[in-house]
């Protein structure tokens, strides 16, 4: 509910998303197809012009995806692909190198799960695509430590329990550093009264800059304990 | 082992493992993302091909035709699978709707087809053009329009959660007509989605007839039989697993399509097949939390004692569902000699309503202690005092049935003192700080805890290592860590000489996650089955069982003593049992109680609510791991928050779907919306749950918060919303005049 600004991005997504199955419920009800209730409706989950495509030519095949290289580090590792254009950096991630940490929760922008850090910034990898990242580097939960040597945020988070089925949890670390390193950096923010002002690590602007990752089982208060716990700061 | 005395001394009541605030011991793979969750399963499934889903388009119906073919010519593609093709299908016994529409179609985004490609972007584009002629049916989608005929209906709500259609205790009608001060109201809630973070996702593989599955699911064993059952095949056959869980919160109590349609995309394509639902996808194709209309009425004398309370609830389902059971908690929290609780039931021809988190007392509470609120106002009372005048140690409707443990009063008095309940001020609309209106407002918290049998194996190995097997799922739950401290406890070892091994049919059947049972019955189910396996170690050793004492991974018996581990020296050592019940449960009331303590601000310019503190005080029995128990309670407070403030599947009443199906439009609190959360555990044994002397806590965390947060809203404005979500547009018109 509060502070959903970063939601705005999505929005267009989110209505093109709609768009291929509500709403063209919707277009069909305006020519009166419904009456009766029991009209014939014809329905696909693909975009109007593909679908007229195929319903003109069905045994026509699609042309393959065209398929680009792509090199990036992850983590600190050159890897080197070649991918379907479509494929998401996060798919790119699970799918291709097997680096299943970053998680899909919901392939569209609006939970945060599957943040990762480009270039020391942090982003949700669901929303771009892999080969927008020729030459980056990209750090993900696994970059930042293991089971045996666990980095700060990650040791923080499970003395503060600040986590419960775990599915959010990387995307909420990475944020968490990313988030940090902001701060340090001055990167304002929308709570701050004075943008112009260095920010601080105060709870309300650790909550705040940590609103784009959803913790459905609602671990939030624990996070921010243990984000101020490394930040050095009382949360 | 059948428990059906209450419970004596055991190992468990010297709380050197038991009773601490422990780390989770999967606490090192989740937050280095080294977990696998269900669609993670590389290693094991090198050779995956990608389902993805095509969801029916239509709510009510039937289809006319599919035609597949452009999908079929498309790149990558494997295999398409349709009613049409899928071979006959059953339907499991828990799921009320089939899992596979055609030809009729049940709800919107029903799955319809599932599209198998070599790549996860194939299956997508190619599941675009699955081309579904659909003919439309006459349906009902209107809750409102719907109740003015819906017949009374009883029955539970998933999770054991049941109510009779009407109940009746003395003449209510009369007593409530010649009470001295009465209230009438109605409230109602929305339906609710789960949304739980990890999508609903399966990996199958077949290896002849014999199908390995990797799935998301609570219940292990309702799962894998359903599955058989849906697939017409012996349970024997199939491996069900799921051991992590991200998320669950009921939606993933039952088998759903994800995990039949990878069963028969890998048939079909003769590859395995992982597919998760896409998340525009869920929160119409998987289950919610059916809304509610429920209309209270209270009749009480001048000082406060309730002689009339009634609660009646209406909700809707699909044919041959279940109606939300938001009475339950009204037959047993407050005391009073007549009494009337009903539900109705509706046929709707939206999703399939199901459990969620604390199905019936979630949105009962959040009706009831409001009413509560509204009738100590009336009365003049503090809404503390009202409570606790009420207040009954034995079931009201059977006066012969003390409650085990009921300690709802100390929890009122408790919380009242460390939240300063004495600073609130009575009238409403009165404090300010800045733009805010500020309010405080309490509730009664109140959950039914349920016994389910549970069994576990625990084998002693050579190296001393304890390793404890359970179908038992961890869902967030803190289940891996609170086995862990239960086996250790009993068998006297560090917990990390403990290996917990979770959700797998290759186990014994556990109670499983769900209402709040899942805690306090599988670590019953670990208990016996580690007094089992104590007698087979003092039996090794030549101990006398009775008197063996196990710590320190030393077995001592009289004056003699030995290393555990030598007792595993001839070979493991295995103790398998089940812990099973009696009738105590039904001798005595097991419930769980809690308080709510809640303050706000309200903006006086734009009526956007902001927590400002949060308190939960709890009654639950032992708490096995304070620090997962805490997290579980403060879990079920956001949630709580959620359904106060922002939940609600906005119902298309035109078309049969909820229109705001994805995370941008379902809106669940997010870190800017939760203060810090304070929880107290008052300290607890119920001998007459279980020998671990524990109940549920999970979801009394939740029962009442959303009310406390109302009424907190109700005295910082004094406006008072019986709609939920409380959004700013509900009360904005009514505020305080702004200076």
């Amino acid at each position: 509910m509060a502070n959903r600004l970063w939601r705005c991005v999505t929005n267009s997504q989110m209505k093109e998303n709609m768009s291929k199955s509500d709403l063209g419920a919707l277009s069909l009800s305006r020519r009166g197809v419904l009456a009766g209730g029991a009209a014939t409706a014809a329905m696909t989950s693909a975009p109007a012009a593909i679908a007229q495509a195929a319903a003109s030519s069905p045994m026509t095949p699609a042309e393959p995806a065209p398929m680009m290289p792509v090199s990036f580090e992850v983590n600190g590792q050159r890897e080197d692909l070649t991918l379907d254009t479509r494929t998401t950096l996060l798919d790119a991630l699970r799918e291709h190198l097997h680096m299943t940490g970053t998680k899909k929760g919901c392939d569209h922008g609006q939970c945060g799960a599957c943040t990762v850090m480009v270039n020391g910034v942090r982003i949700n990898s669901c929303l771009s695509l892999a080969v927008q990242h020729q030459g980056d580097k990209v750090t993900t939960i696994e970059g930042l430590g293991t089971p045996d040597k666990l980095h700060p945020m990650q040791a923080a988070f499970i003395k503060h329990d600040g986590y419960q089925c775990g599915y959010c949890t990387p995307g909420q670390i990475c944020s968490a550093v990313a988030v940090l390193d902001e701060i340090k950096r001055g990167v304002p923010s929308h709570v701050q009264a004075d943008v112009s002002a260095r920010p601080q690590a105060t709870n309300m602007e650790l909550r705040e800059r940590m609103s784009g990752n959803i913790c459905r089982c609602g671990a939030y208060s624990n996070i921010a304990e243990a984000m101020g716990e490394v930040a050095g700061v009382r949360a | 082992m059948k428990f059906d005395t209450p419970a004596g001394q055991n190992p468990i009541d010297r709380m050197q493992v038991v009773g601490r605030a422990m780390n989770r011991i999967d606490g090192p793979l989740k937050t280095t993302g080294t977990a696998p969750y269900a669609y993670e399963h590389h290693a094991e499934v090198p050779n995956a091909a990608y389902g993805y889903l095509v969801p029916a388009a239509i709510a009510k119906g039937r289809i006319a035709s599919i035609d597949t073919r452009a999908a079929k010519a498309a790149p990558g593609v494997l295999a398409i699978v349709t009613a049409q093709n899928a071979g006959p299908l059953g339907k499991g016994d828990k799921n009320t709707v089939k899992l596979l529409a055609g030809p009729d179609v049940d709800h919107y985004h029903q799955a319809v087809a599932v599209v198998v490609a070599e790549t996860f972007e194939q299956a997508r584009a190619a599941a675009g053009l699955v081309r579904v002629d659909y003919a439309r049916g006459a349906a009902q989608f209107d809750l409102d329009q719907a109740l003015k005929t819906a017949p009374l209906t009883g029955g539970s709500s998933g999770e054991g959660s049941g109510a009779p259609a009407v109940d009746r205790v003395g003449k209510f009608e009369q007593a409530f007509a010649a009470a001295a001060v009465t209230l009438d109201q109605t409230y109602s809630t929305p339906d609710h989605s789960h949304a739980m973070m990890e999508p609903f996702a399966s990996i199958a593989a077949w290896n002849g007839d014999e199908l390995t599955l990797w799935t998301s699911n609570q219940m292990i064993n309702w799962g894998h039989e359903d599955l058989a059952k849906t697939l017409g095949m012996p349970k024997e056959k199939i491996r069900f697993m799921s051991p992590y869980v991200g998320g669950g919160f009921g939606g993933k109590l039952f088998l759903r399509t994800d995990a039949v349609m990878a069963a028969l995309g890998a048939k079909a394509a003769g590859r395995p097949v992982k597919l998760a639902l896409s998340r525009p996808v869920i929160a119409n194709n998987t289950t919610h939390r059916p809304a509610t209309r429920q209309r209270i009425r209270i009749g009480a004398q001048k000082d406060g004692t309730i002689t009339a309370i009634a609660h009646e609830s209406g909700s809707g389902d699909q044919p041959g569902g279940s109606p939300e059971t938001a009475v339950n908690q009204t037959k047993l929290l407050y005391a009073g000699a007549n009494r009337m609780i009903s539900m109705r039931l509706a046929v709707l021809n939206l999703p399939e309503g199901n459990a969620m988190r604390a199905p019936g007392e979630a949105p009962g509470m959040m009706a009831l202690e409001i009413a509560m609120d509204e009738m100590a106002e009336k009365l003049g009372m503090d809404p503390i005092a009202f409570r606790i005048k009420n207040d009954t140690q034995v079931d009201p409707e059977k006066p012969e049935r003390r409650f085990s443990q009921r300690e709802l009063v100390r929890c009122l008095n408790e919380g009242a003192q460390r939240f300063g309940w004495s600073r609130r001020n009575a009238k409403p609309g009165q404090v300010r700080d800045g733009k805010w209106l500020v309010g405080m407002g309490v509730a009664s918290a109140f959950r039914n805890h349920m016994n389910m049998p549970s069994a576990a194996r625990v084998r002693l190995g050579q190296d001393g290592v304890v390793t404890v097997e359970t179908d038992m799922t961890d869902i967030g739950t803190g289940s891996y860590t609170i086995i862990a401290q239960t086996a250790a406890e009993m068998m006297g070892v560090p917990v990390e000489a403990v290996v917990v091994k979770l959700g797998s049919s290759a186990y014994p059947v556990s109670a499983g996650s769900g209402g709040q049972f899942g805690a306090a019955n599988s670590t019953a189910g670990v208990y016996a089955a580690c007094v089992k396996l104590r007698e087979q170690v003092a039996q090794r050793l030549g101990f006398n069982s009775a008197d063996a004492v196990f710590q320190g991974s030393k077995v001592t018996s009289g004056n003699r003593a030995a290393d555990l581990k030598q007792a595993a020296q001839g070979g493991e050592l295995v103790g398998e049992d089940k812990i099973e019940f009696g009738k105590l449960g039904k001798e005595y009331q097991l419930s769980t109680f809690g308080a709510h303590f809640v303050e706000v601000g309200v903006d006086a310019y734009t009526g956007a609510t902001r927590l400002r503190r949060m308190l939960a005080v709890c009654a639950a029995g032992r708490i096995i791991n304070p620090k997962s128990a805490r997290s579980q309670v403060i879990g079920a407070m956001t949630m709580g928050v959620g359904s106060a403030l922002m939940e609600e599947l906005a119902v298309d009443t035109r078309f049969g779907l909820f229109i705001n199906h994805d995370l941008a439009l379902y809106e669940v609190p997010v870190h800017a919306d939760i203060p810090h959360q304070e929880v107290v555990f008052l300290p607890e044994v119920d001998d007459k749950a279980n020998p671990m002397k524990a109940k549920g806590v999970g979801e009394l965390g939740l029962c009442g918060v959303g009310a406390a947060v109302a009424n907190a809203i109700y005295n910082a404005t004094g406006v008072r919303v019986r709609d939920y979500p409380i959004t700013l547009d509900k009360h904005l018109d009514k505020l305080p005049a702004v200076a």
